[in-house]
């Protein structure tokens, strides 16, 4: 058995190899199911169609979708350009942190003053963060992996040190902070709902990373720069340059997610706020092809089967992790498939000619 | 103020031993070419599989033969990706780490829905009462046993020259005749068991019970202590012990009256910071292997 290079790609191919890729998820993940004593099917309905089955439910898909589109969207933007930044959980954190900052010491802005004020700072924040990795790699020549992945434990602990020093709870004395002044709440989109405009913001942003990317003369020499650098450099792109400063907008746009995070949904910094964001939104820009369009789809799946898997926790008695390993074993099955997609399989020794 | 070297000495061998374990792993498979983010999972995997196994069946050799095998098993599911299938190494890496992660907390949910907190055996001290001298058989292993035999193989037997081969040059070593798909399937198989055997070191010999943060970042900072050590066996485990000595002191310091004043948490990310420290110290010019994060198909 062996597989050759294909001469050019079909075009049914790529919806194919998802499909299949789905059904590889479907048959490794049932058994574990079982395992647990529930109903594989019953468990994938749980999963996927439960959650859109009531309003309640689809708010809070979206709920669960607006973090991860935040954190896919930053590390699309930076594998885009051949970037790895990994630390988009530690920029998520300190964008939590920073929007913080305006939240506590001054509570009494108006919401039109205020709203902008910390979205910026959380933005700043995650810059920040991201900024001794980029300026590491830019200078020294130092791989962004090691740097961006070794910052995120750096950052929860920075939160924990302010959660258990200066910001301890003044009432309560746990460690999470107050909560902020009333005019840091990110409103909710239809009244009522969970659902805030951090969700707004972020499909602003995936609309214009999507236009820029596909109509502009800058996506046009970010796409060359991350898929051939050699090329992309000797054609006069300056690639370190654009990967600077896609390694910079990438830190800013999860720092805004953690901000999104703290004034929609907690209204105060606790340090369960990041959860693994950082490292799903790697998940979410894989599967969505480190394209736009495709964070905002894998996120919304992905956020429908972390509801669904509350949901089965509940009703199936299937432990959450379930949900976590569906994920993973998607994530697996889609890059093992798409990778498969360029080669055929040939059984035996049939040798050509 | 008496500083108390002995114990910081012997911490830092203690603190050391996971590392130089893991990371050492992560020079195998590294050597061909491949970077494996699947390391912070594959220990996680080996701490789990360790517990489980030095519960059930009451001995730690069997737990530790079975937290060879799953890291066995690991390094076999990152051959299958990025070996056969060539899929891009850092996402082949963290979706490992991520389905390994999830798969031992889903397991641990079912084994001990109960939640109580289930000790185990545990490998003893070897030496105990003499000071730095008083650590767990898989330190003595790791560092006199362990780092030499790999440095000696990596340097001067056939397989850790065919090891480099495949890693600096695949087409090159292909026509020597070298495997290269085998030589990397082996490389991460043996890899993954030397990461598994570093996780399983914080459960059944240190802990001897299992906590869902048990591994907590250990593999990224191997990631990084490799990198530092430049895939070279004496600089990797110098980079453990400098990470060792740096989490003994901020250790040491926590219990300190003069360091009281200073948050915690500012202690614990003091490790991490020197590691970063370190690698702009000596991370400049790194010559990577040739071969690195490309998958090699005959052409």
């Amino acid at each position: 058995m062996k597989l050759m290079l294909r001469a050019r790609e079909s075009r049914w191919l790529a919806p194919a190899a998802v499909l299949l890729a789905v059904l590889l998820t479907l048959a490794i993940t049932a058994g574990p199911i079982r395992l647990a004593g529930a109903n594989p099917l019953a468990a994938y309905e749980r999963y996927t169609l439960t959650p859109l089955t009531t309003a309640g439910g689809i708010g809070e898909v979206l709920l669960a979708a607006t973090p991860l589109i935040f954190t896919g969207l930053s590390v699309a933007i930076a594998f885009r350009v051949g970037y790895y930044n990994i630390g988009a959980e530690g920029q998520f954190l300190a964008g939590a942190v920073a929007a913080s900052i305006p939240g506590l010491y001054l509570p009494d802005l108006p919401a039109v003053i205020a709203l902008p004020l910390a979205l910026a700072a959380g933005a700043a924040g995650g810059l920040l963060w991201a900024l001794l990795p980029a300026w590491l790699r830019r200078t020294v020549g130092i791989d962004e992996v090691v740097t961006t992945l070794l910052l995120n434990p750096v950052a929860l602990l920075l939160i924990q040190g302010l959660l258990n020093g200066p910001w301890r709870n003044s009432a309560t004395g746990f460690p999470d902070s107050d909560r902020y002044g009333p005019g840091y709440d990110l409103p909710a989109v239809v009244p009522g709902s969970r659902v805030h405009w951090g969700l707004v913001i972020a499909i602003v942003l995936v609309a214009v990373t999507w236009i820029v990317m596909s109509y502009t003369p800058l996506g046009l020499r970010l796409r060359a720069a991350g898929q051939s650098p050699n090329a992309a450099a000797f054609s006069g792109i300056r690639v370190s340059t654009l990967q600077w400063r896609s390694a910079l907008v990438s830190g800013a746009v999860a720092g805004l997610g953690g901000a999104s995070q703290v004034l929609g949904v907690q209204h105060q910094l606790t340090a369960s706020v990041a959860s693994g964001y950082g490292y799903t939104g790697v998940v979410v820009a894989s599967l969505g092809a480190l394209t736009a369009g495709g964070v905002l789809l894998v996120a919304l799946l992905l956020g429908d089967i972390a509801v669904g898997a509350q949901n089965a926790s509940i009703v199936l008695q299937l432990p959450t992790q379930m949900g976590a390993i569906v994920s993973s074993t998607l994530l697996l099955a889609v890059v093992s498939v798409m990778a498969l997609r360029r080669y055929r399989l040939v059984l035996g020794q049939r040798r050509r000619r | 103020m008496n500083f108390p070297l002995i114990a910081v000495i012997a911490a830092t061998f203690t603190i050391a031993t996971p590392l130089v374990w893991a990371a050492l792993g992560a020079v195998v498979n590294e050597r061909t070419g491949i970077l494996n983010l699947g390391i912070e999972g594959t220990m996680y995997a080996g701490a789990f599989v360790g517990f489980f196994i030095a519960a059930t069946t009451g001995s730690v050799w069997m737990a530790l033969l079975a937290a060879i095998l799953a890291g066995v098993l690991a390094g076999a599911l990152m051959g299958v990706l990025t070996v056969t299938l060539g899929v891009n190494q850092h996402v082949a890496g963290i979706g490992t780490t991520l389905l390994l992660v999830a798969a031992c907390d889903f397991t641990n949910r079912l084994l001990f829905s109960t939640g109580t907190q289930t000790t185990t055996e545990k490998f003893d001290r070897l030496f105990p009462g003499s000071g730095v001298f008083a650590q767990y058989p898989l330190t003595y292993v790791g560092f006199l046993l362990l780092a030499p035999a790999l440095w000696w193989v990596l340097r001067s037997s056939g397989f850790g020259l065919r090891l480099n081969a495949v890693g600096e040059n695949p087409e090159a070593a292909d026509a020597a005749g070298i495997p290269v798909a085998g030589t990397r399937y082996a490389a991460l198989m043996i890899g993954g068991a030397l990461m598994a055997v570093g996780g399983s070191f914080l459960t059944v010999s240190l802990l001897g019970s299992f906590t869902l943060d048990i591994v907590s970042g250990r593999g990224w900072i191997c990631i990084a202590l490799v990198i530092f050590g430049r895939w070279k066996v004496w600089p990797v485990v110098a980079g453990a012990l400098l990470f060792g000595v740096a989490d003994a002191l901020q250790l040491q310091l926590a219990i300190t009256p003069l360091f009281s004043q200073v948050p915690n948490e500012l202690l614990i990310a003091f490790p991490y910071l020197v590691v970063i420290a370190a690698l702009v110290i000596g991370g400049r010019g790194v010559r990577y292997p040739g071969a690195y994060l490309t998958p090699y198909r005959r052409a």
